[in-house]
């Protein structure tokens, strides 16, 4: 929040962020900050903007309007010309930034044509430059984690929908990322797969300092692992507070209909 | 055909079963030479439609389209009988094997950027997730995927290539074709000379084809596909992962 922003520390911040897609704005005039090491989870109705936000860190969109800040500096945007104007990101700017994020899919993507292993170690090795053995030990260290160590040499699609998920989730903690993004992450999962999936999730709240940013529908687990809880609605957040002051206690009429329906 | 006129087809045939396998090699080289330049052409023409500069993509659009919209037998005559009075002359094999890469390569071209279209947006999100830039996306995660869509149409192609090889013939290349013709013409047999050639040409389009399946097979079981060329193991089925609300995919 604006009121609360201490320069320098913030992981993430969102100054007056908008975001159409064609005639539909799905973000108005965002303004977001996120403190290095904190967990904040997005909830609101779909449609709300929440996966947009994540989208837009990863840069898998770009903004319409305003300016996404990581660790203090222009992310959607850097400075340019002798009076150092911001302009849109390229390619160059985005590379190292977009390095220090890692993001876990509902659909979680793992390159079919790789075995468990391959997808783990592939960006290591070819994005970091790690040597075979350094990034294989890493990514074994990493399946170990979620518990999958037996699982290396399988292909991606023999696995159940909560394996691949643990995939992913060690794929982007291959990287080492300072902030993770986690898209709805159970929401394709069978209901008694998503336990072992939150699971997972939770041993790396614990044991990391990495910020975490989750959209999700879990209720649980946002109280469990959440320094903060914002509702969205509209492309705007309509109230934000800790877990349990924002989910028991909630101010706005919106969101306890809201919190009420998926609890 | 008569008992004495088969017995000098057979006998003809005899002789000239030197002569055939030379014109087989010829052919085989052809569409050896001709299906590696149509591949670097396919592929070249292929990335540069799908690239972000519109006057490269627009100029990879007007290729292909030229190369596509006029005839092969056109184009082969033209490198052979016109391109000599601008100064250049070609040898006869190099014509074809250059009517053959450009013509092919161009239908290429459309598989080649179909197939990279074809691979999941999301494949490439995870790729830009995880850091990776545009080359190393292309090249480790893009194009082994559009591999497997790539190889069946592909085949067609290769076949397709194989079975216009004959053009060589008119261009006085000794090709398989050229020799059956000869053959024809000492014994008059033409029906027994050209039943010959059809053999040939359909054994021929089956080894290809063979070996394109074998190549098939292995592309999707790298994606984890089961299913043998010709099945149900189409586009749909090399998604990873079956998307919610669309769901009924191939495998």
């Amino acid at each position: 929040m604006p009121s609360d922003h201490v320069p320098g520390a913030e992981k993430v911040r969102f100054d007056r962020v908008t975001k159409r897609f064609g005639d539909q704005t799905v973000l108005d005039g965002l303004d977001l900050t996120v403190a290095p090491g904190e967990r904040v989870t997005l909830i609101g109705p779909s449609g709300s903007g929440k996966t947009t936000i994540l989208r837009l860190l990863m840069t898998l969109e770009r903004v319409t309007d305003g300016v996404v800040h990581v660790d203090g500096e222009p992310f959607s945007h850097m400075p340019s010309g002798p009076g150092g104007a911001l302009v849109p990101a390229d390619e160059r700017h985005l590379a190292p930034r977009r390095r220090r994020i890692g993001m876990v899919f509902q659909q979680f993507n793992l390159f079919p044509h790789m075995s468990v292993l391959a997808n783990v170690v592939e960006a290591p090795r070819h994005v970091l430059g790690l040597d075979g053995d350094e990034a294989a030990a890493r990514a074994r260290d990493l399946l170990g984690l979620v518990g999958l160590a037996d699982k290396e040499d399988a292909h991606p699609t023999r696995l159940s929908g909560g394996q691949q998920q643990r995939v992913a989730i060690a794929r982007a903690l291959a990287m080492r990322p300072e902030l993770l993004l986690l898209d709805e992450v159970t929401s394709a999962l069978d209901p008694e797969l998503v336990a072992e999936v939150l699971d997972v999730l939770r041993d790396v709240a614990d044991s990391t300092d990495i910020t975490m940013l989750c959209v999700t529908h879990e209720m649980g687990f946002a109280r469990d692992i959440s320094d903060r809880i914002l509702m969205f609605d509209g492309g705007r957040v309509l109230e934000s507070g800790p877990p349990e002051r924002l989910l028991d206690a909630p101010e706005h009429e919106r969101t306890q209909a809201f919190v009420r329906s998926i609890t | 055909m008569t008992d004495s006129g088969t017995a000098v087809f057979l006998s003809e045939l005899g002789r000239a079963l030197p002569a055939i396998g030379e014109g087989l090699l010829v052919t085989l080289e052809a569409t050896a030479l001709g299906a590696a330049l149509a591949l670097l052409v396919a592929f070249a023409l292929g990335l540069a439609s799908r690239s972000r500069l519109l006057v490269v993509r627009g100029a990879a659009r007007a290729v292909v389209e030229f190369l596509r919209g006029t005839s092969l037998y056109v184009q082969l005559f033209w490198l052979f009988f016109a391109l000599p009075m601008l100064g250049f002359r070609l040898d006869p094999m190099a014509c074809g094997v250059l009517a053959f890469g450009l013509n092919y390569g161009a239908y290429g071209a459309e598989v080649v950027r179909g197939a990279i279209a074809a691979v999941p947006a999301a494949q490439t999100e995870a790729a830009i997730a995880l850091g990776m830039g545009p080359v190393l996306r292309l090249r480790r995660v893009v194009l082994p995927q559009a591999y497997a869509l790539m190889v069946p149409p592909f085949k067609n192609l290769l076949i397709q290539l194989l079975k216009a090889t004959p053009l060589l013939s008119l261009v006085t290349v000794a090709d398989l074709t050229f020799r059956i013709d000869q053959l024809r013409s000492a014994t008059g047999g033409t029906a027994a000379a050209y039943l010959l050639l059809l053999l040939l040409y359909f054994a021929l389009a089956a080894l290809l084809g063979a070996g394109m399946n074998a190549l098939e097979r292995r592309a999707k079981a790298r994606l984890g596909v089961v299913s043998g060329p010709g099945g149900r193991g189409g586009p749909r089925a090399v998604r990873a992962v079956p998307r919610a609300g669309r769901a009924g995919g191939g495998a």
